[in-house]
């Protein structure tokens, strides 16, 4: 069969039809998988909360944007036979060494940490990416920041770095003090 | 062409990673480890195997002026299917691999063999040459990935085989790593293409 010619009108038509098609095909696909890519998205968020706070029953959501942020945290106040069991607070900070890192932190009521789980991060494989073991992040359970220094001990702090990721290290701390402080004016209350 | 040879091309003789030298920016990009590099190969592969098949299909109703527009096109649509359906039901992969799933439209691997390939051969041809360089270019990147996970990280395929404090030469987890590693494998490779 012959090459079709390369005029405009050849030219337009064909552009036309294959943009045409693929944009029918995509359309199809994204309603396909629309509805799980949300799911696993929920799913996902739920278990992160569920992670880093007590049992609990009822999650109550709102959002809070800090003065020094470009974006909101989440703020999961949960309870259990309508008592206050913990606040999970999705937190974030752009001080990581790839730029944005994102953190669930939970908080008991009395202000201890319960557990922390980190939901985004591009940091440095093998050494930033550190921070999602517990060998780091274990170090801040039950720990108030109150009387916990959230910063790392290099600069007088009472968290101790990863090896060889101290800017890393910084900027799960900046994440978790960005939450204790949301959690300080918001922890409990609606 | 034999379909036999066509196919094992992609593997040495036409290594798109080893002798082509094609794609380096994902290669080196996810390569950190073994498992990165095989989801990273395999989504490339079912986008070349794909993006072969339809341009192939439909080589002959493109204007010669404006094919590569059209196979960009098409290229891009698979490769958002794929990124699509990986979110969807293989979100820790895409989780990895997210930032260079969209990479994959302008790897010239594609590109390359849709308009070195795929437009002058049959669509028979174009399938199995998809799924040898295909295949190939996911084995490329296991082997750097491994290379590199099992000196930088002390481990294969997430399996630790290091006690948990050992001190792993990290330098191959980082970008400096990934050149030094695919400038020895290169090697390796051409001496094992001179030999056979």
């Amino acid at each position: 069969m012959a090459k079709i010619e390369s005029n405009f009108k050849n030219m337009v038509l064909t552009l036309l039809i294959i943009c045409g098609v693929a944009a029918l095909a995509l359309g199809a696909i994204y309603n396909l998988t629309k509805k799980p890519i949300e799911k696993s998205k929920l799913l996902k968020q739920e278990l992160a909360i569920k992670n880093v706070v007590p049992e609990f029953e009822i999650i109550k959501t709102f959002k809070y944007k800090p003065d020094d942020g470009e974006d909101s945290l989440i703020i999961n106040n949960t309870y259990k036979n309508s008592n206050y069991v913990g606040t999970a607070i999705e937190t974030y900070t752009d001080k990581g060494f790839g730029g944005r890192v994102k953190l669930m932190v939970g908080f008991l009521p009395n202000g201890c940490i319960y557990n922390i789980e980190v939901l985004e991060l591009k940091e440095t494989p093998g050494l930033g990416t550190k921070m999602t073991e517990e060998k780091f992040k274990g170090q801040f359970k039950n720990k108030n920041p109150k009387n916990f220094k959230l910063i790392v001990k290099k600069d007088n702090g009472d968290v101790d770095a990863i090896t060889a990721a101290t800017i890393s290290s910084r900027a799960f701390c900046d994440a978790v003090q960005r939450a204790y402080n949301a959690f300080v004016k918001f922890g409990g209350n609606e | 062409m034999n379909q036999w040879k066509n196919f094992t091309k992609g593997f040495l003789k036409e290594n798109p990673v080893f002798v082509l030298l094609l794609g380096m920016c994902p290669t080196l990009g996810v390569t950190t480890s073994a498992i990165n590099g095989m989801g990273m190969g395999l989504a490339t592969a079912f986008v070349l195997i794909m993006s072969n098949m339809v341009i192939s299909l439909i080589k002959n109703f493109i204007p010669d002026k404006v094919r590569i527009p059209a196979f960009i096109v098409v290229i891009a649509s698979f490769v958002t299917i794929v990124q699509m359906v990986m979110q969807a039901y293989v979100p820790a992969l895409y989780k990895q691999l997210g930032l260079f799933i969209p990479l994959i439209v302008v790897n010239c691997i594609i590109l390359g063999r849709a308009e070195a390939f795929a437009s002058k051969n049959s669509v028979l041809s174009s399938i199995i040459d998809g799924i040898g360089i295909g295949l190939g270019f996911t084995l490329a990147l296991v082997i750097l990935g491994s290379v590199r996970e099992i000196l930088g990280s002390g481990s294969i395929f997430d399996y630790k085989f290091v006690a948990e404090n050992t001190k792993t030469i990290l330098l191959f987890v980082m970008p400096p790593g990934a050149f030094i590693a695919l400038g020895y494998l290169i090697a390796l490779v051409n001496k094992i293409k001179k030999s056979v």
